[in-house]
C-alpha cells in the first residue's frame, strides 16, 4: 500500500507537516503522527453523511441538487446585484482561494473579511497599535528555557503545540523537558489513583490538589531546564503538565499583566493580591521571566477573548517588548485554523489590511468595527453574502446570524454545516490538503504546501476553481450590462 | 508578438557606450533587434525625449514575510494613499510599503522593469514568492540570507569551504535565490539570545567563528558557485557612530580573493554605513572616507541607500539595530527572529530636515553618490523603504543633477547639518549618461544580468522613455522638469509591451522571476548529510521546504556550473 510522508495536517494552527498517511483504493486507511484531531479528520472526512457531493439550489424553500452551470450562474448574479455583499471566512482553505476570493470582493465592490475578525482580531488590533516581538517556532524548540502559556489550552486545541515545538522538544540549546514531565507525572498519577479510590468510595467530587497557591516552588528559581508555566482562568488540561500553574480571577488579565509590567519595571505594588494571584509569588514569576535566557508567552482566544479584549494584548505585547531590555522575550498568538494566518497574510499583501477589508470605494479600506463582518451583519448593512469554509450561523450571534440568512446567502464548503443547510447556493468543495493542492501559512507565518493525496469524488471542484468561475461568471454578467446599457 | 520602432529618440546605454545619440531602436518577440520593417510595426515617436533601458533596482525590499508585517503594522500609512481599481489595474494601497500590484504599476510607470528583493528567510521563501507573483509587470529576484545560516557557520568556523559552497548552491536552488545575502554577519545569531557582535572581529557566541571569517569564506564560495552578482553585504554595526571603520575592514577583508579586477563585494546601502564619530552627539559624515577607498579599489560596489525626508518604515534583517532604532525612536517595534537562519525588525521612522543626525544622513548619501568618481560604483536606492520609498527616485535623480535642486534642499535643513556637509564643495552634477548609470546600466552589470540594462541587439525589450529633451532644455537649472519626467515616464516597454503611456499603466503582464540554477556536483552527495542534520535543526520536513518551481508564476532560471 502506498505511504504517503510529510503531509501537512489542515487542522489548527499548528500545522504539522510530518504526517504519514496509508492510501488504499484512493481512501485513507491509516494516519501516523498526527494528534486525535488528525487522524479524526483524514480518516473520515468523506463520510458521505457530512458531505454534499452535488450542488444545491434554494428552490420554494428546499434545498434540491442542480449542475454547477446553473449554481455558479445563481451566484454571480446573486453576488453582481448585490449592492454591498458580505465574502466571510476564508481560515480554512488555501492561499490561492484567498487570492481569487479577493479578487472577487474587489469586481464586485464588497466587503471581504476572515474569521480573525471574530477570533484573534483583538490581537492584530493590538499588534498595529503595539508592535510584537517574535519569532518562529523553531527559535522556541532551541533556545526557549521558560514558556509561559496564557488563556490557552494547547492540549486540547493544539495537541502537538508542546512536543513538537516547546517544552518536550529537543533544541539545540535546551534540551527537552519530557523526562522531567514523565517523573512527575508519574507521580500525580500515583497520587490521582489513590485519591480517586477514596473519594469514589465516597461518592464525592473529585479534584486534584492545585499548584497554585502561596508556595512558588523553588525549583523554578534554580533548575537550568526549560520550564513551563500556564496561566488560565481555569485549570486546564495543560496545567498539569506545567511547572507551575497560576489561576487568574476571571477577566482580571489585563491587571494581574499590567502588574508584572510594573513588576518588571521595579515598580512597588502596594496590595497583597492581583486578579487572585498573591504579589509575592507574582515577584517570584516575573524574577523567573526576567532571568531567563530566552523566555516566550503564547496567548490564545482566553486572553484575546475575554474582557478587555485588545487591551489585555496591548498589555501582553509591551510586557515582552519591555523584557527585551533585560534578556530575550517573545510572543505568539496561539492562531486556530490551519490557515487563518494565511488568511491574513494574503489579505495584507494585496490590499494592506489583514481583514475585514472593503472595497465598496473602490480601493481597500479597513476600519474593524465598522467594515468587520458582525458588525455589517448587526447592523443589516450587507444584502448577500458568500459564505466559505466556515459556519458562521452556528457561531455568530444571533441577530447577526439572523441577518445573514434573511439574504440571499452562497456556500461554498466540502461539509454540511450549519450555514450551508440555510443557504441559497451551496456549491460543494473537494477538501483543501486531502483532495486538493494549496498553500498555507503555520502560526508563525512559515509557509508550507498542502497536498492532494487522494482524488476527489467526480464533479467536485476546488475551492479556488468554484471561485474563479463564480468571477468569470460575474465579469460576463457586468459586461453585459454595460453593453445593454449603452 | 508586437513589433516596434522606437524612433529618433536620444538613446542612453552606457553598456553599449552610446551618450544620447539620435537613433532608432527596434524590438521584436520581446527582445532589441537590428533592425524592423514592414507595415504592422508599431512606431513611437520619441523625437526630443530620451530612451533608456528600463530601469533596474538592486536592492528594494517589495516582498516577503518582513515586509508583510511591515503592511500590517501600518494602516496609518496605507489610509494616506490609496489607488482606485481601473479597468486594467488592481486597487491597492500605497505610501512607504504598498500593496503588491500598487508596488509593481508605480514602479512601472517610473520606467523601472526589474527589481531584487534583497533579504529573504530562506525557511518563508515561499512566502516572498507568492508575493512576488503577485508583483505585476516588472521582473524580480530575492536574495536569501544566508550569513547567520547554522550550517554555513558550521562548515566555515571548520574550514570546510567546498561543503559551504555546495549547501549554498542547494538552498540558492531549494529557495528560488538569486544571490548570497549577509546581514550583519554573525550578529543575527547572536540576537537569538538578544545579543550582538561588536565588530568584524568579535567572536559569534556559541559558534567559534568571527564576522571576517563569515564575509571571507562566503566571499569564496560565490567565486567557486560562479553566480552572477557578489555577495550583497549589510555590514556589522549598521546605524551606529563610528562604524565606517568596520565597513572598511569589510571591504578590506576580501582585497586579496581579487582576481581579474573585478568587484568582489556589494556593500548595500552605504550611507548607513558611513558613520563617524563617538556618538550621535559627535555624529558626522564618513563618506569622503569611503570615497577615498572606493576611488583606490576596483573591487567593491555601493548602493547608496539616500535618505529622503519623508514618514517611511523601516525594516532589515538586522534585528539588534531595529530594537536599538526602537529604543531611539519609541515608536512600535516588530521583532520577527527565523529559527536557524536570520532576524529581522521593523520600526516606522520619521526622516525630519529639522533633525541633525537626519539632515546629515541626507548630505551623507548624496555627498558618497558625487565623490565616487566612477557611476559604475555607485547605485542609486533608498534601500526601499527603509531611507525613503522608492517613488522619491526621481527627487534623488533630481539632486544629482542638479547643484540648485541640492542648494535649495540645503537651505531647508538643520543649521548644523548644513555647515559641516560637504555638499557646498561639490560642484559635480550627473549628467543623463551617468543617471543612466546609476540606475540601470550599472545596477544590471553589479548584478551579471547580461540581458538587462542596455539596448544593444540581443537584450530584453524594457526600455523606459521620458519626456525630457536634454537639447533643448537645461536641465542643471530646471530640476523640476527632471523631476516630473522620471516620475511619469512617457512610455515603459516591458518585453516589447507597451504597459506604461503617459504615467498611466495601459497594460498589466505578469513579470518573471530571476534565480540561479547552480549546477554543483558536490551537492548530490551534500544532500544526504543534509537531511539528516535538516531534521535536527527545523521544524518543518526537508520536503517542505523546497520550492517547487511550479510555485514562480513566471520562472526564469539562469544555469550556473560550479567549480565543486
Amino acid at each position: 500500500m502506498p505511504i504517503v510522508k510529510n503531509v501537512t495536517c489542515p487542522i489548527c494552527g499548528t500545522f504539522c507537516d510530518d504526517i504519514e498517511l496509508t492510501v488504499k483504493k484512493n481512501k485513507v486507511v491509516d494516519v501516523k503522527n498526527a494528534c486525535a484531531m488528525g487522524e479524526a479528520k483524514f480518516l473520515n472526512y468523506s463520510d458521505p453523511h457530512h458531505r454534499n457531493l452535488n450542488p444545491l439550489i434554494r428552490r420554494n424553500g428546499t434545498l434540491v441538487e442542480t449542475s454547477w452551470t446553473e449554481a455558479i450562474k445563481k451566484s454571480a448574479k446573486i453576488l453582481a446585484e448585490a449592492s454591498y455583499p458580505l465574502l466571510y471566512g476564508w481560515s480554512s482553505t488555501c492561499c490561492e482561494a484567498i487570492s481569487a476570493g479577493i479578487e472577487l470582493a474587489e469586481e464586485i465592490g464588497g466587503v471581504i473579511d476572515n474569521t480573525s475578525s471574530v477570533c484573534h482580531g483583538p490581537s492584530i488590533l493590538s499588534i498595529q497599535d503595539v508592535g510584537i516581538s517574535t519569532c518562529t517556532l523553531g527559535q522556541i524548540r532551541h533556545r526557549a528555557d521558560l514558556i509561559i502559556y496564557w488563556g490557552s489550552d494547547p492540549y486540547s486545541a493544539h495537541p502537538r503545540h508542546l512536543e513538537r515545538y516547546t517544552a518536550f522538544t529537543e533544541g539545540r540549546f535546551q534540551p527537552s523537558e519530557w523526562k522531567r514531565y514523565v517523573s512527575r507525572l508519574r507521580g500525580v498519577i500515583g497520587k490521582k489513583k489513590l485519591e480517586r479510590a477514596s473519594q469514589l468510595a465516597l461518592m464525592e467530587e473529585f479534584s486534584v490538589p492545585p499548584i497554585t497557591g502561596n508556595q512558588f516552588p523553588p525549583t523554578l528559581e534554580t533548575e537550568k531546564e526549560r520550564k513551563l508555566i500556564v496561566i488560565d482562568a481555569r485549570r486546564t488540561h495543560s496545567a498539569e503538565f506545567a511547572d507551575y500553574f497560576v489561576q487568574v480571577e476571571p477577566n482580571k488579565d489585563y491587571e494581574l499583566l499590567q502588574a508584572m509590567r510594573m513588576l518588571v519595571k521595579n515598580e512597588e505594588l502596594e496590595v497583597e493580591k492581583v486578579a487572585g494571584v498573591p504579589v509575592g509569588v507574582l515577584e517570584k514569576i516575573v524574577d523567573v521571566m526576567i532571568g531567563c535566557k530566552f523566555g516566550v508567552l503564547f496567548f490564545g482566544v482566553g486572553l484575546t477573548m475575554s474582557s478587555g479584549k485588545l487591551r489585555n494584548i496591548d498589555a501582553a505585547l509591551a510586557l515582552t517588548r519591555d523584557l527585551n531590555f533585560a534578556t530575550k522575550f517573545v510572543i505568539m498568538p496561539m492562531r486556530g485554523h490551519f490557515n487563518v494566518t494565511g488568511a491574513n497574510m494574503v489579505s495584507i499583501w494585496q490590499t494592506g489590511y489583514p481583514f475585514s477589508v472593503d472595497f465598496s470605494q473602490g480601493f481597500p479600506f479597513y476600519n474593524p468595527g465598522e467594515t468587520s463582518a458582525v458588525d455589517i451583519l448587526s447592523r443589516d448593512e450587507s444584502d448577500a453574502a458568500l459564505v466559505i469554509a466556515s459556519d458562521p450561523v452556528a457561531n455568530f450571534p444571533r441577530v447577526a446570524a439572523q441577518n445573514l440568512v434573511k439574504n440571499p446567502l452562497i456556500v461554498i464548503d466540502p461539509e454540511k454545516s450549519a450555514t450551508a443547510l440555510m443557504a441559497d447556493v451551496v456549491l460543494p468543495s473537494t477538501f483543501v490538503g486531502i483532495e486538493a493542492e494549496g498553500i498555507a501559512y503555520r502560526m508563525d507565518g512559515v509557509p508550507l504546501p498542502l497536498k492532494r493525496v487522494v482524488k476527489p469524488p467526480k464533479g467536485l471542484l476546488s475551492d479556488e476553481e468554484i471561485l474563479r468561475r463564480i468571477l468569470r461568471e460575474v465579469r460576463k454578467l457586468k459586461r453585459s450590462q454595460r453593453r445593454s446599457n449603452a | 508578438m508586437t513589433e516596434l520602432l522606437i524612433r529618433n529618440g536620444f538613446v542612453y546605454d552606457p553598456i553599449n557606450k552610446i551618450d544620447g545619440e539620435k537613433m532608432d531602436i527596434a524590438v521584436k518577440n520581446g527582445k532589441i533587434v537590428e533592425k524592423i520593417e514592414g507595415k504592422r510595426v508599431k512606431k513611437i515617436n520619441a523625437s526630443g525625449m530620451m530612451v533608456m533601458p528600463g530601469g533596474v533596482d538592486i536592492h528594494s525590499h517589495i516582498a516577503g514575510a518582513k515586509v508583510n508585517l511591515g503592511r500590517l503594522l501600518r494602516p496609518e500609512d496605507h489610509y494616506k494613499d490609496v489607488e482606485p481599481r481601473t479597468s486594467k489595474t488592481r486597487s491597492g494601497v500605497g505610501y512607504s510599503i504598498p500593496s503588491t500590484f500598487t508596488t509593481g504599476y508605480r514602479y512601472a510607470k517610473m520606467g523601472w522593469t526589474m527589481v531584487m528583493d534583497p533579504a529573504m528567510p530562506p525557511l518563508k521563501a515561499r512566502h516572498t514568492h507568492e508575493e512576488l507573483n503577485d508583483t505585476p509587470i516588472i521582473d524580480k529576484a530575492t536574495y536569501p540570507l544566508l550569513g547567520d545560516s547554522w550550517i554555513v557557520l558550521e562548515t566555515l568556523s571548520e574550514g570546510r569551504i567546498d561543503e559551504c559552497a555546495a549547501y549554498v548552491a542547494w538552498e540558492l536552488n531549494a529557495t528560488k535565490g538569486y544571490a548570497i545575502k549577509l546581514v550583519n554577519p554573525g550578529g543575527l545569531e547572536a540576537w537569538g539570545f538578544g545579543r550582538n557582535v561588536s565588530n568584524i572581529d568579535d567572536t559569534v557566541p556559541n559558534f567559534n567563528i568571527t564576522p571576517r571569517e563569515i564575509v571571507r569564506g562566503l566571499c569564496k564560495v560565490n567565486q567557486l558557485l560562479h553566480l552572477p552578482h557578489t555577495i550583497h553585504v549589510h555590514t556589522n554595526n549598521l546605524g551606529k557612530p563610528g562604524n565606517y571603520e568596520n565597513t572598511l575592514k569589510t571591504m578590506q577583508c576580501v582585497e586579496g580573493l581579487n582576481h581579474n579586477n573585478r568587484p568582489l563585494i556589494h556593500i548595500t546601502h552605504c550611507q548607513f554605513s558611513a558613520f563617524a564619530g563617538n556618538d550621535w552627539r559627535t555624529f558626522e559624515s564618513a563618506a569622503d572616507k569611503i570615497a577615498n577607498y572606493i576611488n583606490a579599489h576596483n573591487h567593491v560596489t555601493l548602493d547608496m541607500g539616500q535618505v529622503v525626508f519623508s514618514d517611511t518604515t523601516t525594516m532589515t534583517a538586522d534585528g539588534p539595530f531595529q530594537f536599538i532604532l526602537y529604543q531611539l525612536s519609541g515608536n512600535k517595534w516588530i521583532n520577527g527572529d527565523v529559527e536557524t537562519e536570520t532576524s529581522s525588525g521593523i520600526v516606522p521612522f520619521h526622516y525630519k530636515r529639522s533633525s541633525y543626525v537626519h539632515a546629515t544622513q541626507w548630505s551623507i548619501g548624496l555627498e558618497l553618490a558625487l565623490l565616487i568618481k566612477d557611476p559604475w560604483k555607485i547605485l542609486l536606492t533608498t534601500d526601499h523603504p527603509n531611507a525613503g520609498p522608492f517613488i522619491a527616485y526621481p527627487k534623488i535623480i533630481s539632486w544629482l543633477m542638479s547643484r540648485k535642486a541640492r542648494e535649495k534642499m540645503m537651505k531647508r535643513i538643520n543649521k548644523k547639518a548644513r555647515s559641516k556637509s560637504l555638499l557646498p564643495t561639490i560642484d559635480r552634477e550627473y549628467t543623463p549618461y551617468e543617471i543612466a548609470i546609476a540606475t540601470r546600466a550599472g545596477q544590471a552589470k553589479a548584478l551579471g544580468l547580461k540581458d538587462k540594462g542596455h539596448l544593444g541587439v540581443g537584450a530584453d525589450a524594457d526600455i523606459a522613455i521620458y519626456d525630457l529633451n536634454p537639447e533643448k532644455t537645461d536641465l542643471n537649472a530646471n530640476p523640476r522638469l527632471i523631476r516630473r519626467a522620471f516620475k511619469h515616464a512617457a512610455y515603459t516597454i516591458k518585453d516589447g509591451q507597451i504597459v506604461v503611456k503617459g504615467g498611466e499603466v495601459v497594460k498589466s503582464i505578469s513579470g518573471r522571476t530571476f534565480w540561479v540554477n547552480v549546477e554543483a556536483e558536490k551537492a548530490l552527495v551534500e544532500t544526504r548529510i543534509l537531511k539528516e542534520k535538516f531534521a535536527e535543526y527545523y521544524t518543518v520536513q526537508y520536503e517542505n521546504y523546497l520550492v517547487p518551481e511550479h510555485n514562480l508564476a513566471v520562472s526564469a532560471p539562469i544555469q550556473v556550473h560550479a567549480e565543486v
